[in-house]
């Protein structure tokens, strides 16, 4: 009887776990896809099949080549803002957490270092990026800083509301996904291979370049998973840093969620699940992430 | 390796100290211009030294509302924790033994962490969209059905007056505690997800095992034997969903319906509010933020306390 019973176990304590993900996550994107071919009303979503959101997505693209359509400059600018973030980030990231597996020796310092990189992330992002305009903006500390010392006779505009301002406030707020994974991978590195690299006469870049980074490959890939999805798909950031005036794949949807144009926001989400899935799966033919969970 | 510090100890922690700036300055920043004398603006310098701001904010400072927005947070936020720790406990525990789909499920939570949040926010959206013109529908054909029928039974009366009090009272299902609840759960849960994997990975079944040769039920067995020795990590899934859930705009961007959320009010107040009163408001989320999270820390504290006086050595490996 005790058999029976505990059999069935397991699956009613999943249950809530799979309810949640099935009603607010798969049927939402199964939604998505179907609504990618409707059509809409000013009010209302119509069903139907028609491909023509995704042809809107992308309109004259193909035709007009090798000219970049809106569709493609705007994919290509995000790609340019995931690539330049996650490189920054990597260094940043991979940079701190060999200081703090490698440089740093007693245990204590080292949570006490690591939790002081989380901290910051105990207030909302929002307020984290508007704390970037007494800085940056026009009468900003860093402009006045260089008026003071003659290096600029006016006030530089481009430090905030544009591409410099976005990237600094992606870094700024990603840089911490790069660094837990790492450290997590670089922690559980044998010390003895560092000092037999050492012995074996590596130099400190050999050392790094053959040992510890094939080593914490795991960590590096899921930091790097996880900086360029939450890349791609941003839109507040962009949205904030970028004055409005800059474009992203997940601005453009947002607009046109603003403006009810449901079935079209729906396939420009699909063509940029699609894009996010590419990479991923580029990135998981390199790694075998499940060895880290 | 050589004793003493090398010149690259030196120049990593600099780069460290940097970035630490870097993480810090903005932050530290608002919380000093938030004291901003009155006639202050958005910029250094100081003009005196005040309170003024912290006033304003509360005297509110016009539509939309900031304090209904700190209050629907703080309430969806605390529903959000109490499910996350509930629904990773049972899933933690499920996913100790096989069961089929497991596989299906793990890789579904890795996903809903990953995929694009404006993607999963506009699914919601959508999905809540289709519901409310399928039930909006239902009340239409019901009435158009049933109203001038020539026979009126009390059962065609009955859905006639379904009909119309759909027509008359149904807006939608969407809202903080459906769709909004929702949206924020697929966001928390995956955390706490991963927070009981490695809880239970370090749990020794010893224990259970040992309460179950003494005759304890499996509900006497969580409540008296498990529970106390995992409470710790589960004031960090509740610390992670509080916060996750506190602070998350992207998925409620679509989802959240009419009311707003504090991160979105502030969102939408960044384009309108020219005034240090929105470093007063930043200055007040993070002293809620770091409120809870001490809260938490506390809570862990009283815990450990309290296995030691107790003398027990429960949870020591």
């Amino acid at each position: 009887m005790l058999d029976v019973k505990s059999r069935w176990t397991p699956y009613w304590q999943a249950a809530p776990l799979a309810l949640v993900f099935l009603i607010f996550f798969l049927l939402p994107l199964l939604v998505t896809f179907i609504v990618s071919f409707w059509t809409y009303t000013g009010y209302s979503i119509e069903p139907a099949f028609v491909g023509d959101n995704y042809a809107s997505a992308f309109d004259k693209c193909f035709a007009s080549l090798p000219d970049l359509c809106t569709t493609f400059r705007t994919y290509l600018s995000t790609l340019k803002f995931c690539f330049l973030v996650w490189l920054i980030t990597l260094l940043l990231g991979f940079t701190i957490a060999y200081y703090l597996v490698f440089e740093i020796k007693t245990n204590t310092m080292r949570i006490v270092l690591a939790l002081l990189c989380t901290i910051p992330f105990w207030t909302s992002n929002v307020i984290r990026m508007i704390s970037w305009i007494p800085l940056l903006g026009r009468n900003g500390l860093v402009n006045q800083a260089l008026m003071n010392a003659g290096i600029t006779s006016q006030p530089i505009d481009w430090l905030l509301y544009s591409s410099f301002a976005v990237t600094l406030s992606l870094v700024h707020i990603n840089t911490v996904f790069m660094i837990v994974p790492i450290l997590n991978s670089m922690s559980r590195i044998d010390k003895s291979l560092v000092e037999a690299a050492y012995d074996n006469g590596a130099s400190a870049w050999q050392t790094i370049w053959n040992v510890i980074v094939p080593l914490s490959k795991t960590g590096i890939a899921i930091g790097s998973i996880f900086v360029i999805t939450v890349v791609m798909g941003d839109f507040i950031s962009v949205g904030l840093m970028g004055g409005q005036q800059i474009a992203s794949a997940g601005k453009v949807i947002e607009t046109q969620i603003t403006a009810l144009q449901f079935p079209i926001a729906a396939a420009n989400a699909i063509v940029l699940l699609a894009v996010v899935l590419m990479i991923i799966w580029t990135m998981l033919r390199f790694v075998d992430i499940r060895k880290e969970l | 390796m050589s004793e003493g510090r090398s010149r690259t100890f030196y120049v990593l922690s600099a780069i460290f100290a940097l970035y630490v700036l870097f993480l810090y300055g903005p932050t530290i920043t608002i919380l000093v211009l938030s004291f901003q004398g009155p006639s202050g603006g958005m910029t250094f310098p100081m003009n005196g030294v005040s309170l003024h701001w912290f006033h304003n904010l509360w005297a509110g400072i016009g539509v939309p509302n900031v304090v209904d927005a700190l209050i629907n947070s703080l309430k969806l936020g605390l529903v959000v924790t109490l499910l996350t720790v509930v629904i990773s406990i049972m899933a933690g525990y499920a996913f100790r033994k096989k069961f089929r789909g497991s596989n299906a499920l793990f890789f579904t939570a890795i996903a809903s962490l990953i995929l694009p949040s404006i993607v999963v926010s506009l699914g919601i959206a959508l999905e809540f969209q289709l519901v409310n013109q399928t039930i909006t529908g239902w009340g239409d054909s019901l009435v158009e059905n049933y109203a001038d029928i020539e026979n009126p039974t009390a059962w065609t009366g009955f859905l006639v007056w379904v009909g119309t009090s759909i027509q008359d009272n149904y807006q939608t299902l969407m809202g903080l505690f459906t769709s909004g609840l929702g949206a924020h759960l697929t966001w928390t849960l995956p955390f706490g997800l991963l927070i009981m994997f490695a809880v239970f990975n370090r749990f020794n079944p010893a224990y259970e095992e040992a309460a179950r040769d003494l005759g304890a039920s499996p509900w006497q067995t969580f409540r008296h034997v498990v529970f106390p020795i995992i409470l710790p990590s589960l004031f960090g899934v509740a610390l992670f969903g509080f916060t996750l859930s506190w602070d998350e705009i992207a998925r409620s961007s679509q989802a959240v319906g009419s009311a707003n959320t504090l991160p979105l009010t502030l969102r939408g107040l960044t384009t309108t509010v020219t005034t240090p009163v929105i470093y007063a408001l930043g200055t007040v989320t993070t002293a809620v933020s770091f409120a809870v999270i001490l809260t938490a820390f506390v809570g862990v504290l009283i815990v450990q306390a309290r296995r030691r006086r107790h003398g027990s050595d429960a949870g020591k490996a």
